[in-house]
């Protein structure tokens, strides 16, 4: 794809759960939503007015939640649990592990309030470690997409895949990137930007802040590479292998820069035995109650600091 | 069809009890312990009680048992011996490399295995979510778990109790195996659990309390009490006792996870070959 406008219209991805489990639950009654006391926030509203037969609220009970879709999963159906990433990665964690990976049921864990974008919550509430367990159990796939449309078709293709899959919304909203008959394909990356001085791998709700960044490398000569990991796991190790004929390579996530895109990528690095890599995200540490975009600052997840990485590894 | 009756019943239970002595023997691992407390009330649901087909394990229509208390594998794979869903002598390869007969049950390894389990307080969230499927498809079959009391330990079988009782699942029978011993000792000098009748009554439950050996009575409840289409799920409270069948391992938390030796196997088999003291 080419990207020729700068992306203006903004939405959260929650909102395209909301939209897309409509969608799949009209076309198929085997989806389930099993939601745990927060089916506002995590937009599952339209469904339970729709699908009445297709959808449990458990209430504030995560663990009996991952359990319950697993017995659902037995049965044929395709259970969605609906939560917040604190929650869906952590709280249920071993429940997944147990109930959900171990007997590679299909059971999607479909959860909002990503990384740092449940910024006033406070670090309680923010999901800087999600993606980094979800990645080390086997059988599990895990995605975010970093903006409304590449979300929607990713959790369609997430409900068409056989197995349990990790997919992670933002709670506030980002700028649209794609439009609307743009194709996905879990497991490969999509590539927004060819370039031959610097490759950016960004995903999620950073994707937009590397489109930005390789913009305003652009103006000062400097070509950037940009692909949007949206799946972690499976890595799309031959995009990544790709990027290392460039050789300086700059991993952005909102997440911890612990055993998430960074780490994923730099495996990969490592085995190739070569490349020079910045990784940039969350710096192992706790958020606090602040502006979204203030948690991004702090952690230096922002256009600026990109530029200055990549001009970084360009004069190394 | 004849149903298997209860001195038939009496006569699986000892050959399950057998059994499953024998595999932890031979694999010189695994739980004898709450195996032969649980013996009596398998016995009693694959034999008479559960509609399934050995031929036809993943039958859609089939009942289903979540084994929550999944350590006590062997007397389940047992049960699935003399059933008919894997070869006999099969068994005996419980926890070697390659097995279907996995320390837990597997489902993606062994034939009849409903749900995989072996991460306690697990296991009756599976259940409810089989039951609610059933329910929503107006399907016919019923899910029987089985937990451990020591299991009621841990938060989420209460957070199961809550949605089975909310999602009126009178389609799912609990058992708890009430043998009084947790590893680390009584249940109540480990942690005291109350009275479990009283816990699941409150929490919503049907529950009714009885000896887990008697056979007689085990028939009569599943026959009477478990079959109530009353929008209430079924709680067996059953009083058992640990390693029953083999006084050496009765009442003794140290038989939980271990297994016997050449002379204690041979005693133990010979007290089973002797008939259950009831």
């Amino acid at each position: 794809m080419s990207v020729t406008k700068k992306p203006t219209e903004k939405k959260a991805t929650r909102a395209a759960f909301g939209d897309e489990i409509v969608r799949l639950g009209e076309s198929n009654k085997d989806i389930y939503v099993v939601d745990v006391d927060i089916g506002k926030s995590c937009k599952t509203d339209n469904f339970i007015a729709k699908f009445p037969k297709q959808h449990l609220n458990v209430g504030i009970a995560e663990q009996n939640a991952a359990g319950i879709a697993a017995g659902l999963a037995t049965t044929g159906k395709i259970p969605f649990i609906s939560t917040y990433a604190v929650f869906g990665s952590l709280r249920m964690a071993e429940q997944i592990r147990q109930e959900v990976c171990y007997p590679n049921l299909n059971v999607k864990i479909a959860c909002s309030h990503g990384g740092l974008t449940p910024g006033n919550d406070g670090g309680s509430h923010q999901a800087i470690e999600d993606m980094a367990i979800m990645r080390s159990f086997p059988n599990m796939t895990v995605i975010m997409g970093a903006d409304y449309h590449s979300t929607r078709k990713l959790i369609a293709q997430a409900a068409d895949k056989y197995g349990p899959v990790y997919l992670r919304f933002t709670r506030d909203t980002v700028p649209m990137i794609y439009d609307e008959n743009e194709t996905f394909e879990i497991g490969k990356a999509k590539q927004l930007l060819a370039g031959e001085d610097v490759a950016i791998i960004a995903n999620g709700d950073t994707v937009h802040l590397a489109l930005e960044a390789a913009e305003q490398l652009k103006e000062k000569g400097v070509s950037a590479k940009l692909l949007d990991m949206h799946t972690i796991k499976p890595l799309d190790v031959e995009a990544v292998k790709e990027c290392l004929e460039i050789g300086r390579i700059v991993t952005v996530e909102d997440h911890n820069i612990l055993n998430g895109l960074g780490s994923a990528v730099a495996e990969v690095m490592a085995e190739e035995g070569k490349g020079q890599l910045a990784r940039i995200g969350v710096q192992d540490r706790f958020g606090e109650s602040a502006p979204y975009e203030k948690l991004l600052e702090i952690n230096g997840i922002t256009v600026e600091n990109i530029v200055a990485q990549a001009n970084k590894l360009l004069s190394n | 069809m004849q149903r298997t009756s209860v001195e038939e019943l009496k006569q699986h239970a000892i050959e399950l009890r057998k059994t499953a002595v024998t595999m932890v023997y031979e694999a010189q691992s695994g739980h004898p312990g709450g195996s032969l407390s649980a013996a009596d009330i398998i016995a009693a649901l694959y034999f008479r009680e559960m509609n399934i087909d050995p031929a036809n394990p993943k039958w859609e229509d089939r009942d289903r048992f979540v084994l929550s208390k999944g350590h006590v594998a062997p007397i389940q794979y047992a049960a699935l011996a003399l059933k008919g869903f894997v070869p006999n002598e099969s068994v005996y390869t419980l926890r070697q490399y390659g097995s279907p007969f996995q320390g837990h049950p597997d489902m993606k390894k062994c034939p009849g295995i409903d749900i995989s389990t072996g991460s306690l307080g697990q296991g009756l969230s599976c259940a409810v979510g089989m039951a609610i499927a059933g329910q929503r498809d107006e399907k016919d079959y019923r899910v029987f778990a089985m937990v451990g009391d020591g299991e009621c330990n841990e938060g989420q079988i209460w957070e199961a109790i809550q949605s089975a009782v909310k999602y009126q699942l009178d389609n799912l029978v609990v058992f708890v195996d009430n043998n009084r011993l947790q590893i680390d000792g009584f249940c109540d000098d480990v942690m005291p659990l109350q009275d479990l009748e009283k816990k699941f009554d409150a929490f919503g439950f049907d529950t009714t309390r009885i000896d887990g050996h008697n056979m007689e009575t085990i028939v009569e409840t599943l026959d009477t009490f478990a079959k109530q289409k009353n929008g209430k799920p079924k709680c067996i409270v059953c009083d058992t006792v640990k390693g029953k069948g083999v006084s050496y391992m009765e009442d003794q938390a140290a038989w939980h996870g271990k297994a016997p030796n050449k002379e204690e196997f041979e005693d133990a088999i010979k007290q089973l070959e002797g008939g259950l003291p009831v």
